[in-house]
């Protein structure tokens, strides 16, 4: 794989986690248990649309197809989708929407503060930028765990639940294929496996603080970043793409 | 309007010489356009009233963001995804600063769900009416944003303190939302056939609910005399549909579509448009819980309230485990 090659699968990959969490988070906006919160996730929501147009069109830049964010995001079928399993994860309930959004938020945060250093100035541009959103998407989602976790019975038990269920999909973050070897060989990126520890210790110590119990390395789910997704995506795009393939080439 | 058809509670204006010396020494207040503040001496039914109103406003934007939020997964481009979901955020928070100036009143944000909930209190009948393609959104953005604009840039002026302060915060984003939503609009109008055709279709059907949003003719009503003489409702229906319909017919025009009304022609005698009798018999049921949304909108508010209940409920606990930690510690 050319450098080239390997950084667009990169920037896919960073344009699509935001995409499709993004689109999850959107889902919420008028069903939220609180206004409050209808307005706190939609905010996340549009900081993450925001991100997804900066690394997509930086994609489609480097791709040199004259593919945009646009095409890139409304224009292609889920086997050529790099986000991770995580994101594209239903919302279920409260508890598995913050679970899901810490256990993102965490690695989110470790992963655009190394990409703040990358030699390609346009990553290291549009990760400074995401990085300050990102800090207070992981106070928020952090926070959230704590409450949940240490609120009441019942919804100390759905946040157990939550963790439990979405865990296997967190192996996947910290797996580095030869697209980042390819960006750690240039500079570009983070060797994925040292955000490991440091991602662990804020999991264990905020599980510890909200009464919960972090479950034990185990089996992950992979494939995500590589095109191999869960059923879910499929849904994802029919309704994110709908207009765009019913109506071809139209402006809007 | 946002608020249709708010009751009173009164049979007949009161004269001066009829009014008790507070009530007078608050009618000269209104009269002199001195602002009312929470902690101040009203009459009860300007309270209640107000509550009436200003929650029936609060409901709307409540009930508001489902029509539109029913296309945020849907939306045909990120920026346009962006705009919709930011529009029905702000309608979130619109929803919260009113509910504010509600509590100023001596009510809670609970109580005023509850009655949400239970099907008690009303909200304006055009959140009722389905989104069925895309185009509607724009249509509700600029016509729906449209006449709430018209009604609420007056009450900028309202007697109320909280409520008029509300009103200029709201004003500045419905203002930007109506832009958004022509935008859209003059996108699809100046588009593919399917596009222009999908503009057209979503005028034809949110050009008549957007006329009743200002409510039946109050020229003869006892309730709107008795707000105007409050000074909680500036303008009569009939003044506001007209000076939108004004408004609106040369935006249309100007799009390349045509307004579905036969009747509508310019009255150069007057320096108006006339038009064609709204259907008030279509008004009544919908408001009367009859239409096409009323069940769904509602059965989705309660499900949401319900579902988050025990989040709240961790929320609150904590917070209480958190301050009894806190004072622990101090002790």
């Amino acid at each position: 794989m050319s450098d080239q090659a390997a950084l667009f699968e990169y920037l896919l990959r960073l344009g699509d986690n935001a995409l499709i969490l993004g689109h999850r988070l959107s889902e919420w906006c008028g069903h939220s248990p609180a206004l409050e919160e209808d307005l706190a996730l939609s905010n996340v929501a549009l900081d993450l649309i925001g991100q997804t147009q900066l690394w997509l069109n930086l994609a489609g830049d480097v791709e040199g197809r004259g593919r945009d964010a646009d095409k890139l995001a409304y224009l292609r079928d889920a086997r050529d989708f790099r986000n991770v399993l995580l994101v594209e994860q239903p919302n279920g309930d409260f508890a598995a929407t913050m679970a899901r959004q810490f256990y993102f938020d965490a690695w989110h945060y470790l992963l655009l503060r190394e990409l703040t250093g990358s030699k390609d100035s346009r990553i290291a541009e549009i990760a400074a930028k995401g990085l300050k959103e990102v800090t207070y998407h992981l106070e928020r989602s952090r926070e959230w765990v704590l409450r949940l976790g240490d609120g009441t019975e019942e919804s100390h038990e759905r946040m157990q639940t939550a963790l439990d269920d979405l865990w296997m999909y967190t192996g996947e973050l910290f797996e580095t294929d030869e697209v980042d070897q390819a960006m750690i060989r240039s500079g570009m990126g983070p060797d994925l496996s040292t955000l490991h520890e440091p991602w662990l210790g804020l999991m264990h110590a905020t599980a510890e603080e909200a009464t919960l119990t972090l479950p034990q390395p185990g089996w992950a789910q992979r494939g995500g970043k590589r095109g191999m997704h869960s059923e879910h995506l499929g849904y994802i795009l029919a309704d994110l793409q709908f207009l765009q393939r019913a109506y071809p080439n139209a402006t809007w | 309007m946002y608020a249709q058809m708010v009751k009173t509670g009164v049979d007949h204006i009161q004269s001066k010489e009829e009014m008790s010396p507070e009530e007078r020494a608050f009618q000269d207040r209104v009269d002199q356009d001195i602002k009312i503040e929470p902690k101040e001496w009203m009459p009860e039914a300007y309270r209640k009233t107000l509550i009436r109103q200003i929650s029936q406003h609060a409901h709307s934007e409540i009930i508001g963001m489902q029509p539109e939020g029913n296309w945020i997964t849907r939306a045909p481009t990120l920026e346009r995804k962006a705009i919709l979901l930011a529009k029905v955020q702000d309608e979130a928070g619109h929803g919260l600063y009113l509910y504010c100036a509600a509590e100023t009143l001596g009510v809670t944000r609970d109580e005023l769900m509850e009655q949400l909930n239970s099907g008690k209190a009303k909200y304006s009948s055009i959140f009722n009416y389905p989104t069925l393609t895309w185009a509607d959104i724009a249509a509700i953005g600029w016509l729906v944003d449209g006449a709430a604009i018209m009604n609420q840039v007056p009450l900028q002026r309202c007697s109320y303190g909280p409520y008029s302060r509300a009103m200029v915060r709201i004003c500045k984003e419905e203002s930007f939302h109506q832009r958004q939503g022509y935008d859209a609009m003059t996108k699809l109008a100046r588009g593919t056939p399917e596009q222009k055709q999908m503009a057209q279709d979503a005028l034809n059907r949110w050009w008549w609910p957007s006329l009743m949003m200002f409510g039946p003719s109050d020229a003869e009503s006892v309730h709107s005399a008795q707000s105007m003489r409050w000074k909680i409702k500036i303008n009569t229906n009939d003044e506001l549909r007209q000076k939108f319909v004004d408004q609106t017919v040369p935006q249309a025009e100007y799009l390349g579509l045509t307004v579905p009304d036969p009747d509508l022609k310019w009255n150069a005698g007057r320096g108006q448009y006339d038009f064609g009798e709204v259907n008030w018999e279509e008004f009544y049921q919908v408001i009367s819980g009859n239409g096409p949304c009323n069940r769904q909108r509602l059965r989705t508010r309660v499900k949401a309230y319900e579902e988050g209940r025990w989040v709240r409920d961790a929320a609150d606990a904590y917070a209480a485990k958190k301050g009894a930690r806190a004072k622990a510690q101090a002790a």
